[in-house]
């Protein structure tokens, strides 16, 4: 992408009907280290890649809980991302108040939607330079969506953001199709695996990824949205080195999912 | 009971003093097997008039839910008109979603207690009963909000003087998992009651039930009385008189 006369404030569309502040938005969650979420239809699990600024500095956080239900993971502009985590974690404790009951997952990423979407029409705004990974339960089973900076949103049986997250996502469109009926600890150990292909030369250790899962056993009781321990993660991974991992068979399916690549508007 | 703000409350120019004018006198309610039934009588009663004889107290609200009403009937409409709006804007957001009764009970409950702090009441006793399928199975829900804010969830309700009459019948006779007609005969017998010693009741009633498959209002009918007793026969025999 080039500087072009187009791309100066976002509320000035290019000949091609492009708006070129939002694609440099879309970039920016490129930049950011990889996240990756997957669903069945009872839990949703979300992970992160820990990548430190520097040696020195420790990593910045990237999975918050919105509500006892619903969670996110982010990549891009994490500074955007925590003012976007207490704007959801506001209203779903909003609508708790009303109705004593959790906000559907689905109202909550549009909430989300249409507020990014306020500022790609505004001059004096900016896009938020963050993608989120909304993954929650509600009446209607587990939920996974993925919310860009255009204010677009879909929803997902498995993504993954970020940088070299092609890598992840290639993974997860081999076996995506058996999530709806995977356990809890499957869809964890996918989301490991996904993550591991984003790191390409590190092992990966409980100490460079986040996992956190939230979903509902099969006797009704919830499990809300938590972040998993560390020592739980590094057994899960010790677990997956000595399995030998079965090679996944190939899905021929239609991809679930839109290429980040494809211009926003392209709907 | 009437209330009368002073000036000095709540920021006002305005004195708000309410007194009910149009009112509905009892409501009962209760689980049963498959669902939740609830009934009152048909009228609204002008001060000591028994004023208007077909007024529905009972109404649906949205696919899971029956709201019944004691006290102001024009604050019950006022009522359903909000719960208009939220079930209309609860089915545009169109995503498999819905409200139900517990929602909706909270809902109120912020309504009624809001108005109450700003010493305003809406002047209703409200029951809100309906099923909705969990992730347990189908739960069935039933619970009252009156006008100073008060809620709690029950398995059988009563307003106004149906706490004093009915309720001491639903305690006592009151099982889990009544059959529909078992729950009925309960229902009249609470009803019957009521005519009896309230004299705001009427002989036209009302019975409405909520299941899974939803909900059903009855048209209205009456119960079968009884004067027969001797003691009604020449009241005037043990009189004293002076002359």
């Amino acid at each position: 992408m080039f500087r072009n006369q187009y791309d100066t404030d976002v509320t000035t569309w290019s000949p091609q009907g492009r708006l070129f502040q939002v694609e440099y938005a879309m970039e920016a969650v490129k930049q950011g280290s990889a996240c990756v979420g997957l669903r069945s239809r009872t839990h949703a699990v979300l992970a992160a890649a820990n990548k430190p600024a520097s040696e020195l500095s420790s990593y910045q956080r990237k999975v918050f809980r919105v509500a006892e239900h619903a969670g996110v993971a982010l990549a891009g502009l994490t500074a955007d991302g925590r003012v976007l985590s207490r704007f959801l974690r506001n209203e779903c404790i909003n609508h708790s108040f009303v109705y004593e009951a959790p906000l559907p997952v689905s109202r909550l990423a549009l909430k989300l939607a249409d507020k990014a979407q306020v500022c790609t029409q505004r001059s004096w705004k900016r896009p938020y330079g963050v993608g989120l990974l909304v993954a929650g339960l509600d009446e209607t089973g587990a939920h996974l969506y993925y919310n860009c900076p255009s204010g677009n949103y879909f929803e997902y049986q498995a993504f993954a953001i970020g940088s070299r997250s092609q890598a992840a996502k290639t993974f997860l469109e081999r076996r995506f199709e058996g999530y709806n009926d995977y356990t809890p600890e499957q869809l964890i150990k996918d989301a490991l695996s996904a993550i591991k292909e984003t790191l390409q030369a590190e092992k990966l250790t409980s100490s460079n990824c986040t996992v956190a899962i939230v979903g509902r056993k099969d006797d009704g009781t919830i499990e809300p949205f938590e972040m998993i321990d560390a020592k739980r993660i590094q057994e899960i991974i010790d677990s997956m080195e000595v399995a030998e991992e079965a090679p996944a068979e190939p899905s021929s399916m239609q991809e679930e999912e839109r290429g980040s690549d494809a211009a926003p508007m392209d709907i | 009971m009437g209330s009368q703000a002073p000036a000095a409350a709540g920021g006002g120019q305005t004195q708000r003093t309410q007194y009910p004018y149009v009112t509905g006198t009892s409501v009962i309610a209760l689980k049963y097997k498959d669902g939740v039934i609830m009934a009152c009588d048909t009228g609204a009663s002008y001060g000591s008039t028994l004023r208007y004889k077909s007024v529905e107290r009972i109404k649906a609200v949205g696919k899971h839910s029956l709201i019944g009403a004691s006290g102001e009937f024009s604050d019950f409409q006022e009522i359903l008109r909000y719960l208009d709006e939220l079930t209309l804007s609860d089915h545009m957001w169109d995503d498999g979603n819905s409200l139900g009764p517990k929602e909706i009970h909270s809902y109120l409950t912020r309504v009624m207690y809001n108005r109450r702090n700003k010493f305003d009441p809406l002047w209703n006793s409200l029951v809100l009963g309906g099923v909705k399928k969990g992730p347990k199975g189908d739960e069935k829900y039933l619970g009252m909000v009156n006008m100073i804010g008060t809620h709690f969830e029950e398995n059988h309700i009563a307003t106004g003087f149906g706490n004093h009459l009915a309720i001491p019948i639903l305690r006592a006779e009151w099982r889990e998992d009544m059959t529909f007609e078992e729950a009925v005969k309960l229902v009249e017998k609470c009803l019957l009651v009521l005519l009896y010693r309230d004299r705001s009741s009427i002989n036209k009633f009302q019975i409405a039930k909520i299941t899974t498959e939803g909900s059903t209002i009855y048209p209205p009918y009456s119960l079968k009385t009884y004067w027969g007793f001797s003691h009604f026969e020449n009241p005037a025999q043990g009189a004293v008189g002076s002359w």
